[in-house]
């Protein structure tokens, strides 16, 4: 199957969990040995390595789940992403680099609908046997500023 | 400096304080005429202000856009190797002088009529100044080095870059005190910091509810239920609140108490037996002796609005500035040193997931100003109380105290200017428990 094709569905898959499914199937869009970081392009373009949310461990991405279940207070709220189409910017063997623009809204309880986030995600995937799953992924927001928190992953 | 005229503003409405600092106004947080009060008195006063890190202008050249209050600042360090800090506006119709948040220049030119200032903030140059074949231009008696932006007097603390607006501010050694400067010399005294990452996370509520939050060591282990879900046993800690002699600096500090770990290896204290959730990747918490010392945690304020943290080994500091009488934007620049080690830097990239807007203890924080500031949405007449730990602002063994947030209010209070007043006692309020019945009878008081 073309790369792009398997990217597209596992992104499809990936954004339905955190919007519509259960958070404890996040972790397993990635592979056993994979990082995740939420940066912005401020930081991005600098080089600045620290993150908002970041893991080098599929255990730490389970953590964060298991905190926002069973720990952390914040107000009920989802998410709606949208995304643009995957953009592949290289491919060796099984492994695809690609980058795919977002837009994220919030909706906080039972009230508005804001406007959360926009960005990229930078990401690295593994595809094998048409299925694709995320080594790396850095979620690069465009603006600096988070409102309030960020307690759902990107 | 001259123009530095400090306290210009009257006293701060026809309001008064509450005699006793248990208590605290909700009109302080509501009242748009407090904001722009705050704006003079404190970010404009006799106070100093956190800037930005000498190490975000490690070259000549170098600059920082920033803020004292909703005033942009520039600093910058000239190639005479000094640090300088001016307003970020022009003085020629006032627009923004530098609008890129860190950069480097050699000078700074106005895009709207192409004024040039120095890195020092002088004016240097005047486009068509002389006018154009000998018609208009500037008259010759305008003096360039009359026009400029204001200068601040500047403070530099272990790196730390303060600024202020007064010239009636005393020295940053007297203002912060021994205890503070001792503290911060704690965290950054002989090391070179490095920025791995800057955040800014905006508050739906009025900055001194995030301050007052900082300064809370009582809510610490109550809202906050990372450690204690995950059954991470941080040991009997001992530690403190320091409060400073005026009030508005604090530090709270607890330390891993060794003669209890020793009985059992500190690893396995970790994980409490009968917790049935644990970190599926513990090593978020492995880390090391920040400076060589037990204390695992610092969090240290200086009025009216920074924060120096050490948690575990997450170091940062934050910058509190007010944006609207119900909006705060807050800074983060998380640091590293030059002398970490490869995995010294690791641990902290790991552990800066417990702090910041998705922070595992701190991301409360970021909503729990909002409820207050929601909550007291119809109560400007009412207060809060925070007698926990008694009545003073002074510095204890016990962090089950509000004594730094009284401490606050103390140093606010004093600031503003406002007189004191004794409050009426609770039963004489109205509104306490009467109930009113319409029927179609017409109305009977219940």
């Amino acid at each position: 199957m073309d790369n792009s094709v398997a990217i597209g569905r596992a992104q499809a898959r990936y954004v339905r969990c955190i919007d519509d499914g259960s958070l404890d199937d996040w972790p397993g869009f990635f592979t056993e040995d994979c990082r995740y970081r939420v940066t912005t392009a401020d930081n991005h373009r600098r080089g600045l390595p620290a993150g908002l949310i970041w893991a080098d461990t599929k255990g730490m991405l389970h953590d964060r789940v298991s905190a926002l279940r069973e720990a952390n207070i914040y107000e009920p709220h989802s998410y709606r992403h949208m995304l643009g189409q995957p953009a592949i910017l290289a491919e060796s063997g099984g492994e695809v680099e690609s980058e795919t623009s977002f837009l994220v809204l919030r909706i906080t309880g039972g009230g508005p609908t804001d406007v959360f986030a926009s960005g990229r995600y930078v990401d690295r995937y593994v595809v094998r046997d048409g299925e694709a799953l995320l080594r790396e992924r850095v979620v690069v927001c465009d603006s600096s500023e988070i409102d309030t928190l960020l307690a759902l992953p990107l | 400096m001259d123009r530095l005229s400090g306290t210009t503003a009257g006293q701060a409405r026809d309001r008064t304080w509450p005699r006793s600092l248990t208590q605290v106004p909700y009109w302080a947080f509501q009242d748009e005429a407090v904001y722009r009060a705050e704006q003079e008195r404190l970010f404009h006063g006799p106070y100093w202000s956190y800037l930005c890190l000498e190490a975000e202008l490690a070259k000549p050249g170098d600059f920082c856009a920033t803020f004292i209050g909703e005033q942009p600042v520039l600093v910058t360090r000239d190639v005479d190797g000094e640090v300088y800090a001016f307003e970020n506006r022009c003085a020629h119709r006032g627009a923004l002088i530098a609008m890129a948040d860190h950069g480097h220049a050699r000078d700074f030119t106005c895009v709207y009529h192409a004024w040039t200032y120095n890195l020092q903030g002088d004016l240097t140059a005047v486009a068509f100044a002389e006018g154009i074949g000998g018609k208009g231009g500037m008259p010759p008696e305008f003096c360039m080095a009359k026009h400029g932006p204001r200068k601040l007097r500047l403070a530099v603390v272990h790196g730390l870059v303060f600024g202020s607006l007064s010239n009636e501010v005393p020295d940053i050694e007297e203002y912060l005190g021994e205890e503070i400067l001792d503290r911060i010399d704690r965290v950054l005294g002989g090391r070179r910091p490095v920025v791995l990452g800057r955040f800014t996370q905006m508050l739906p509520n009025n900055w001194k509810l995030y301050v007052e939050n900082v300064k809370d060591s009582y809510h610490a282990s109550i809202l906050h239920l990372f450690f204690t879900t995950f059954g991470i046993n941080r040991l009997s800690q001992r530690g403190g609140i320091i409060v400073d002699s005026s009030g508005g600096h604090h530090v709270s500090y607890s330390a891993i108490d060794r003669s209890a770990a020793a009985s059992t290896e500190y690893s396995e204290q970790r994980i409490r037996s009968d917790s049935e959730y644990r970190l599926a990747d513990p090593s978020l918490l492995e880390g090391f002796s920040e400076v060589g010392d037990d204390i695992t945690l610092q969090i240290l304020s200086v009025f009216p609005g920074f924060v120096l943290q050490q948690i575990q080994n997450s170091v940062a500091v934050r910058q509190i500035l007010p944006r609207s009488v119900e909006r705060t934007k807050l800074n983060w620049t998380y640091l590293g040193f030059e002398s970490d080690t490869e995995e010294q830097r690791l641990v902290r990239l790991k552990q800066a997931n417990l702090v910041g807007p998705a922070g595992y203890v701190s991301m409360e924080d970021g909503g729990i100003g909002g409820f207050v500031q929601r909550g007291i949405a119809g109560a400007s007449g009412e207060y809060a109380t925070v007698q926990m730990g008694g009545e003073s602002a002074a510095s204890s063994e016990s962090r089950v105290t509000e004594a730094s947030v009284r401490g606050f209010w103390k140093a606010y209070r004093g600031a503003m200017g406002y007189d004191l007043a004794d409050s009426p006692p609770d039963d004489t309020r109205p509104g306490r428990h009467r109930r009113a019945r319409v029927s179609r009878a017409g109305r009977e008081d219940a």
